[in-house]
Parts: C-alpha cells; structure tokens; sequence
C-alpha cells in the first residue's frame, strides 16, 4: 500500500461515494468549507429579513413572534454552521500540508465530526417547519424564555449537542495531529502560526464546550423533566444559567478570532515579503488571549445585578484581555512596515481585518468598562460590536484565507478583479450596515426589537441599504470560487511571492496524497 | 448588471441621506443626563472616546503610511527585520498604563452605582409578560403600565404618533431630588427595567430581588424600554417615570390612594351580566388580546385560541384555575397575582359569552376571592 501512495495514486470510490466515505484531509476540508458556505448564505438570508423588516418603523413583512425566530437562527446559525465549519475546513486542508504531515492524526474520526453536521443543520433547519415554529429565544438561549418554546427547543438542543460532539472530535484530532505528525525538524516554534492558533484553540473547545453541552442539558430537563435548574420556583437560578452559558460562550468568541488571526499572521508577511514581526511573542500572546478568555465571561452580564466586587473583577480582567490584543495588531502593523507590500485579493481583506477588527476592540473597551456597559448592554451598540470582531474580524479572515489557498486548492488562479470587487464593496457595505448602529445603540435603541420608536428610523434605514449591499455583495464570492474551480490562469506551485509555508513546495492543485515522505526542515 | 445594482444603492443612499436632512435627528451620543450616574457615566464615555481617538489616529496613521510609502509599486525593498524586545516591550507596557488610567474613575462610578443605602422612597418594580407593575408598597397602592400605542399605529394603519413606542397607560411617578431605591424583580421570564437618562439598567430575575437607586434633578418624562429579550412583545413593554416636583407628587400619592379604596370598597359588588361583559372586554384587549388575539381565535399552536375552546365553554373551575395560577412552561402567566377579583371574574364572563362562546354564565368576585384562601 505504502508503495502505492508514494507513486500519488488516488484511491477512492467515485461520485457522492467519495464524498460520504472519504478519509482525506483534504477532502473533508472541502466538505467543511462547502458545507460552512452553504449556512453562511442560509443565515445570511435571515439577516436579509432582519434588515428588511427593520427597514423602516412599524411592522411590514414579519409578525414579532417571527422576527425574534430570525435573529436566533441568524445567530446560531452563523456560530456554529457558518464560522467555526469554515475555521475547521481550513484545517483540515491546511495543517496536514503546512506541518508536512500525510494526513491528519485520526482520518476515520475526522470523516463522522464532519457528517454529523450535515444532521444538525437540517434539525435547526427543519425547526422553522414544525408547529410553533423555530427557536426564538435568542441565540443566547437564556431561561425561563426558551423554557417557554415548542419542540423547535429541543431540536436546537440536539442541533448543539451533534456541533459540540463534532468540534470536540475535530480538536482532539487537530491536536493529535499537531503533537504527533510534525515533520522531522518542525519544532513547536518553527510551526506556521495558523498552526499554532489552531492548536491553542482546539484546546479552547475541548475545554469549553463540554460546559456547553451541561447547559443545554439542563435546559432540556427543565423543560420536560421539572429539574428546576434554572427555575427559582423549584430552588433553581436562571442567572446560572447564564454563567455556565458565558463561561462557554466567552472562549467562544476567541474559538473564532484566534484562527483568524493565524491566517491573517501567514498571508501578511507572504505580501509584505518580510517575515512576521514578533513570531514568538504572536503565540505568547495567543496563549495568553485564550487563558484571559476563560476568566471574563461574566462581562456579558453586567446587568444581572452582580455585586461590585464581581463586576470590578471582571471589568480589569477584561480590559486586560486589550493588552496582548494590543500586541497583535501592532506586530501587524510592524509586519507591514519597511515591507514591500503588494495588494492582491487576500492582502486586502487582512488589512481590511487588521483596520475593522482593531475598531471592534476599541468599542471592546468601551465595553469593559461596567458604567458604560451598563447602558450599552443589550443595545445595538452591542450588536455593532460584535459584527465588527465577527463579520470584518473572523469572516474578513476566512475570505482572506480562502483566496490565498484557492490556488493551492484547485490549481487555478481566482479572478483578480472580481476578487477586489468583492472585497471593496464588502468592506463599503459592512460599514454602512454596522457604523451607525453604533450610533442607534447610545442613543438608547435596545436589540431584537422588531419595531422602533421614530427617532430610530434614519440610522435604521441607511443600516438596511448597507445590509442589502452587503448581503448582494456576498454572491461575487460565490461566483469567483466556482469560476476559479472550474478553470482559469494556472497556478505555479507557488503564485505569491513572499509565501514560505510548506505547502507552497507541492504541486497546485495539492495531490490526493501529499508528504507520504516527510519534508526536510531546516 | 453589476452598474445597475450600483446606481440603486446608490439611489437608495442619496433617499436615505435626504431623510437624514429632512429629520434632522440623528441624535450619535447618549441623551442628556438626568441624574448625576447617568452624567458620569457619559463623561466616562467621553474621556474613553477621546483615548480612543487618540490611539487611533497613532495606529492608523502608522497603517496608512506604511500602505502608501512601503509598497512595491513605488519600489520599495523590503527590509528584514523580525522582532524588538525594547519595542515590544513599550507597546505592551503603554496599553497597559493607558487601561489603569481608565479603571480608575469607572471603578468610583460602579461604587456608587451600588450604594443604595439612605434612600427617601422605595417602589418595587415588577416585570410580566409584556407590560411593567409598580407597587408602591410604603402607600399602599399599585398599578400596570402597559403601552398605550394604538395597533394601527403598529400595522401603519394609522400615521405614528410623537412617542410611538415610548408612551403607556399609567407611568410610573417619582418626585425630583429625592433618592428613589428600585427593587426589581420580575413574573415570568427575565426582563430589564432601562431608562438611558436615568443610566440605570437592571435585569428583572423572576424569583429574585435586586435592588438599584436614581435621583432625578429636573421635572420631566424619561423613557426607555424593556432591554432583555423576554418573547414575542420584548419591543412593546415600554417604561416612562415622569418626574415631579414634590408638592404635585404627594397629589398624585393622594389620588392614587382614593383610587385604589374605592376600587376595594367595589370588590363585593354583585354586577349584571352586560356590566360585566363590558367591563372584562377591556381587561381583556389589556391583558389576553395580545397572545390570544382580539377575536379569540389564538395563535396556532403557541397561543390556544379561547373562541371555542374547551377549557372556557366546560366548567369554569378549570378556568379559575389555569387563569388564576398559569400554565407552566408557557407564556400564560399567573393573572391571580396581577389583577383584581373583579377583572378576574369580569374577563372570565366576557370569555365565556364572546364570539361563539354562549354558555351565559356569570361569574361574581366572590367566586374569585374565595379561591385566593
């Protein structure tokens, strides 16, 4: 067999066949970006309705009961069938070549973490479909609200068990993969930094979403056993709930920003032609991100009326977390600087990251501070915040990376123009979209209302524009990628100049089976 | 296609940017304090903005030159560098001091956003699903305050009024300069008492009591809105406190304390079915309408509908009951704690003879009241 791999042969059935019983990396990395892009556009039509509905004051298109249906699957959906997937297909595809390993550690395993998701999906899909229609209690999920739901709660209960049950395999396999399967050489400080990411952030999940998988337990005895977790009728809180949600729900938001940050750490360097600036103190950084992750969840809930010992604890822990995120973008930035940049498609979305991100850390800040949160908690504000670090920081950084590696992945180059098209009008309409809810949020407009007072309508509107702009603009990526997989300029084994990974010394597109003989290091 | 698309965006944009003109509010900041936290809190805003700014235009003024003079487009040569430690080392330790500088002033206000000791009046705020209860408990009275937009208005059947969304039946009513302790609490699910101009924000956790104080310096009406998630109506459980000088305020004290004897003077009265039927439609379009809907026929299958059902042409035990105590794990919620023997029997009797429902029964008071024993 070993004979047979070395000679590149591919061996695997043929058809929908392939695709269902496939144990290769990169296959399951094509599966999970595919799959994650289908979810991006589901949920991103959720979010069209949104914006539609909010369009204008009064009640247009959705009753309210409906409307609070979209925002919670706009954001589970996003979450956990949008980003992390996406996160996970890169991955796979890319550990296994950027550490010169055959493979990963654990194909078998690999192939059921990613199948499973299919099921959740249509369980969260479905859900708008039964009586009662679909979750609507928030993304949050908090008690006694989606105690109150129909049988769309328990599907969604089961929806998160299946994601959960899957990303803790696809860590346990990034992991073993990252410990085991190094080329000779590949020291842990030689290791690309997406790699080193990644692997701080399979930790993350490991640690983290086991608690997910308690709550979501207990909501679901609450709901048909009379457990009275969450019910202080029975002796329960329903503010537990909350601190084992945010105790997951805080890594989370680090679980899709630090392998952002790793992409965006590999393509800057590659068109700046300089090597990273501050390598060792990148993955210091990142490791100390992820432990201060794990101790400011309780900044989420500032109004639940903690005492004040708590909030201050978790005011300067989180206002702690700005210092190593401080590092990073300034290690960017001296990337950048003396380099010999070039502005090619995914350059473009990591500057865009790097400028947008930094403004979502800086309303971060704000944020942190308890007396100001206390007004802009669960107000649109909020909102912008966490779509300027989501959409511009972890989705920037997914497009950035999949137009750096689409050569790599198909053997052909993606069409330039059209690249910088999306690019430019993403960033135009994403800022047209979230800039003013800035604006909507201090002066006082709460969040998942489906109707505003009048003096909310300006902003409102120019929102909706942007969001329908933003949303149309998403189409183009779509196009690029089928046009780039269905043909197009060749791609050399290694079309960015500045690159020096080792996936760039394979062939494009990257063999069925690649480092059957391990790579040297130097 | 792609130009076509452009110049609607674009045609959209100018629509919007002139109804931005024509409004002429497009209010970018916090609205005006009206307590002396709410003054704080905003000026802590603006100190960290101004911070902000300033780091800001240091990190992309770096950006942008470096964009502009560092490209190989102008034949710039990449230079070899990769790392600092002096460097490195300045910009972890600047941050860092930047931070204490703002945690300091923050860490005062969170102090004396807590202290609720020494307070003149207390008023226990409740919220339900969707509307808000102040209970004066130190008077002796209390009341619901629910919104007063007409449906119309919502449907835009009607054009919207000044303070479309922000208005009620009842307001809550507190003197100025005098230190007002909320105890805030909530009936069903978790909801949060929000004034911006007070900058006061609190969760209402059904089951528990948490406690938070303002004091007004100007006679006026504040507005703000439930701010938590709490079901279908989360947008429409609006909250005004108008605020009052105290010589107008111990009027009010006054006429609410008539209102609320003659209300109990009237609670053993026997009344006719009509009177009754009148009287339980409004408790009704007040309290059922908005899930059950205006005819009865309900929301299929969250809200059941009562025009026809079951439970209210059956016997009126299993009414009394689910009406009085809810319906665990739904949003029917427990009316004998919100409402008044009276509106408990007048709603039951309207529901009973309404629409296709003619069972003619009429239900007295004294039914409710002993139940409540």
């Amino acid at each position: 067999m070993e004979a047979v791999h070395e000679h590149g042969h591919d061996h695997h059935p043929s058809g929908i066949m392939r695709w269902i019983t496939t144990t290769n990396h990169k296959d399951i990395g094509t599966l999970y970006l595919w799959f994650s892009l289908i979810m991006f556009f589901f949920a991103g039509s959720l979010a069209m309705g949104i914006r539609a509905e909010l369009f204008q004051p009064g009640l247009q298109f959705f009753q309210p009961a409906f409307f609070n249906q979209l925002t919670t699957m706009h954001g589970l959906i996003m979450v956990f069938g949008a980003i992390m997937p996406a996160f996970v297909g890169f991955a796979n595809w890319q550990i296994p070549l950027m550490i010169g390993a055959p493979d990963m550690a654990l194909p078998r395993m690999n192939n059921w973490s990613f199948w499973l998701l299919p099921v959740a999906a249509i369980l969260l899909v479905v859900s708008f479909f039964v009586p009662g229609g679909a979750a609507a209690g928030g993304w949050t999920m908090y008690p006694p609200l989606f105690i109150q739901g129909g049988i769309s709660g328990d599907m969604t209960i089961l929806a998160v068990h299946i994601l959960g049950i899957s990303s803790i395999m696809g860590s346990i396999n990034i992991i073993t993969t990252v410990m085991n399967m190094r080329a000779p050489g590949m020291t842990m400080m030689k290791m690309p930094l997406f790699v080193w990411t990644w692997f701080i952030t399979a930790y993350l999940l490991i640690a983290v979403m086991p608690v997910l998988a308690g709550a979501v337990t207990m909501l679901l005895t609450d709901r048909h056993f009379d457990t009275h977790f969450f019910n202080a009728a029975g002796g329960g809180d329903p503010v537990m709930f909350q601190h084992i949600f945010w105790f997951f729900g805080h890594p989370e938001v680090y679980i899709m920003i630090l392998p952002a940050f790793g992409i965006v750490s590999t393509v800057i360097p590659a068109f700046a032609r300089k090597p990273l600036f501050g390598y060792a103190s990148m993955v210091y950084a990142t490791a100390s991100i992820a432990i201060l992750s794990m101790i400011v969840w309780a900044h989420h809930m500032f109004s639940v009326g903690m005492p004040a010992a708590a909030q201050l604890f978790f005011m300067y822990a989180t206002m702690l977390i700005a210092v190593p995120t401080g590092v990073k973008v300034f290690n960017w930035l001296a990337t950048m600087w003396q380099g010999s940049m070039t502005f090619e498609t995914p350059m473009l979305f990591s500057i865009g990251f790097v400028a947008l991100f930094t403004l979502g850390g800086f309303t971060g800040v704000v944020l942190a501070m308890v007396p100001v949160d206390i007004q802009l908690q669960d107000t649109y504000y909020v909102v912008a915040h966490f779509h300027y670090v989501l959409v511009s920081g972890s989705l920037f950084a997914i497009f950035a990376g999949a137009y750096y590696w689409l050569p790599k992945w198909t053997g052909h180059m993606y069409n330039e123009t059209l690249g910088k098209w999306h690019f430019w009008l993403s960033v135009i309409g994403f800022n047209i979209t979230f800039f003013p809810q800035h604006f909507l949020g201090l002066a006082g407009m709460p969040r998942r209302i489906p109707d505003y007072a009048l003096q909310f309508a300006d902003f409102n509107m120019i929102s909706s524009i942007g969001g329908f702009m933003f949303g149309a603009t998403q189409l183009i990526f779509l196009f690029v990628v089928i046009k780039c997989i269905r043909g197009g300029a060749k791609a050399g084994n290694k079309p960015w100049e500045g690159a020096d990974t080792l996936e760039w010394t394979l062939p494009s597109p990257a063999p069925y089976h690649t480092f059957a003989t391990p790579p040297v290091i130097k | 296609m792609m130009s076509n698309l452009i110049k609607k965006i674009g045609g959209g944009l100018a629509l919007a940017m002139f109804s931005m003109l024509a409004h002429a509010e497009y209010a970018i900041n916090f609205p005006t304090p009206a307590t002396e936290i709410a003054r704080q809190i905003y000026s802590l805003h603006t100190i960290t903005m101004w911070i902000i700014v300033g780091i800001a235009l240091v990190v992309y003024g770096a950006m942008f030159y470096s964009i502009l003079k560092h490209r190989k487009s102008v034949g710039h040569k990449a230079a070899n560098f990769h790392h600092n430690t002096m460097v490195e080392v300045i910009w972890t330790t600047i941050p860092f001091l930047i931070l204490i500088g703002m945690a300091y002033p923050a860490t005062k206000t969170v102090i004396a956003m807590k202290d609720t000791s020494a307070s003149d009046i207390t008023v226990k705020v409740t919220g339900y699903q969707w509307k808000w209860e102040y209970d004066y408990q130190q008077d002796g009275f209390k009341f619901m305050s629910s919104l007063s937009t007409p449906r119309d208005q919502l449907d835009s059947k009607a054009p919207k009024g000044e303070h479309y969304l922000l208005e009620v039946d009842n307001p809550m009513v507190v003197p100025v300069g005098k230190k007002i302790r909320v105890l805030i609490t909530a009936n069903d699910v978790i909801h949060a008492w929000w004034v911006p101009e007070l900058g006061l924000k609190q969760d209402a956790i059904p089951g528990f009591i948490r406690d938070d104080w303002f004091k007004i310096d100007k006679p006026g009406t504040y507005r703000g809105q439930c701010a938590e998630l709490c079901g279908k109506d989360h947008g429409y459980m609006p909250i005004v406190v108008e605020a009052m000088e105290q010589a107008d305020y111990d009027k009010w004290v006054a006429e609410q304390k008539a209102k609320a004897a003659s209300s109990s003077q009237d609670a053993g009265k026997v009344y006719e079915l009509a009177e009754l039927k009148s009287m339980g439609e409004k408790v009704y379009v007040a309290n059922c309408a908005g899930c059950h809907q205006a005819k009865g026929e309900g929301m299929a299958p969250v809200f059941p509908a009562l025009d026809g059902s079951k439970i209210v042409n059956g016997p009126k035990q299993a009414q009394f009951a689910i009406v009085m105590d809810g319906k665990e794990g739904t949003a029917m919620p427990a009316f004998g704690k919100q409402l008044s023997d009276t509106d408990i029997a007048a709603v039951i009797t309207f529901t009973r003879n309404a629409w296709g429902n003619k069972t003619g029964e009429v239900i007295q008071s004294s039914e409710i009241k002993a139940l409540r024993k």
